[in-house]
């Protein structure tokens, strides 16, 4: 069980450096799905069935598919390879990661203390979750309805194409690029 | 398992600093996107061991919260995206600097 955890801790790490330093929008978006199985085989470990296929589902599956046909329609095809190339030059990247690695540095000083829990597992059953979710935390479910709600109508608003205007005095200029 | 419960919160600090090199490294906005939903997978994974560490179901719930804000993220910043090409037929970020409508 142990061996299982490092295992796909360490697929998931490699997963997501491929995610970040590829070139190819497609290839990116494998490695971050292989990156999301892996992280939803810890949630199994660590007794949470019912979020491990969520992650699955909804990450690895809905989510994904969204990034999938965005990429289709926009088609930036070999030129956004070639441009990519271009970013990935190690003076682009030197500052964030020295930001980055501060940040982590950081993190990992407050976590060095000697160890404590287990991470034990007592398998949460998905009936505890539910009844969680809906009797303590009914407030914010509702309010992430709102949020879903908004998210849809932005999406729906944002995504559509202007109107085509015949008349020439209605017509907006073209964006000068 | 016996793993201690720092393990599980060095890979969230981990992952979640490959996310924000990511957003900061970036400039093509898709790249961007994905580091961000990086970023919000290894919030969650925190959630979700601080749960299994104290036996507790509310970790679990946090990340239903999490995994519903991340969809709804995804799905305002592609339709974004797809208006930021259509105006400047190009998905990088500095493209979009000027701000004049």
């Amino acid at each position: 069980m142990n061996s299982l955890f490092y295992i796909a801790a360490i697929i998931a790490i490699i997963a997501t450096i491929r995610m970040v330093t590829g070139t190819n929008a497609v290839h990116s978006l494998l490695y971050l799905i292989v990156s999301l199985l892996a992280v939803s085989v810890i949630f199994f470990l660590l007794g949470a069935p019912f979020i491990a296929a969520l992650e699955v589902i909804i990450y690895a599956g809905a989510i994904m598919v969204l990034f999938v046909f965005v990429i289709m329609m926009l088609n930036t095809g070999s030129t956004g390879v070639k441009k990519e190339h271009e970013l990935l030059k190690p003076s682009t990247w030197i500052g964030p990661g020295i930001i980055s690695a501060i940040l982590f540095g950081e993190m990992l000083y407050i976590l060095m203390r000697p160890a404590s829990h287990p991470m034990t597992s007592p398998v949460i059953q998905p009936a505890a979750v539910g009844a969680l979710l809906f009797s303590k935390y009914i407030l914010i479910v509702e309010l992430a309805a709102f949020l879903l709600a908004a998210g849809v109508i932005g999406a729906y608003h944002l995504g559509r194409k202007e109107k085509l205007s015949y008349h020439r005095y209605l017509k907006k200029e073209e964006p000068t690029t | 398992m016996t793993i201690p419960m720092e393990y599980g919160l060095w890979l969230a600090a981990i992952l979640f600093c490959i996310g924000l090199t990511g957003v900061l490294a970036r400039r093509d906005v898709i790249f961007m996107l994905m580091s961000v939903e990086v970023m919000l997978n290894a919030a969650g994974l925190a959630f979700i061991v601080g749960g299994a560490a104290r036996g507790s179901a509310d970790g679990q719930v946090m990340f239903i919260f999490i995994l519903s804000m991340a969809a709804a993220e995804v799905s305002v910043g592609l339709a974004l995206i797809i208006q930021l090409y259509q105006k400047f037929k190009t998905v990088d970020a500095d493209s979009a600097s000027q701000l004049n409508g």
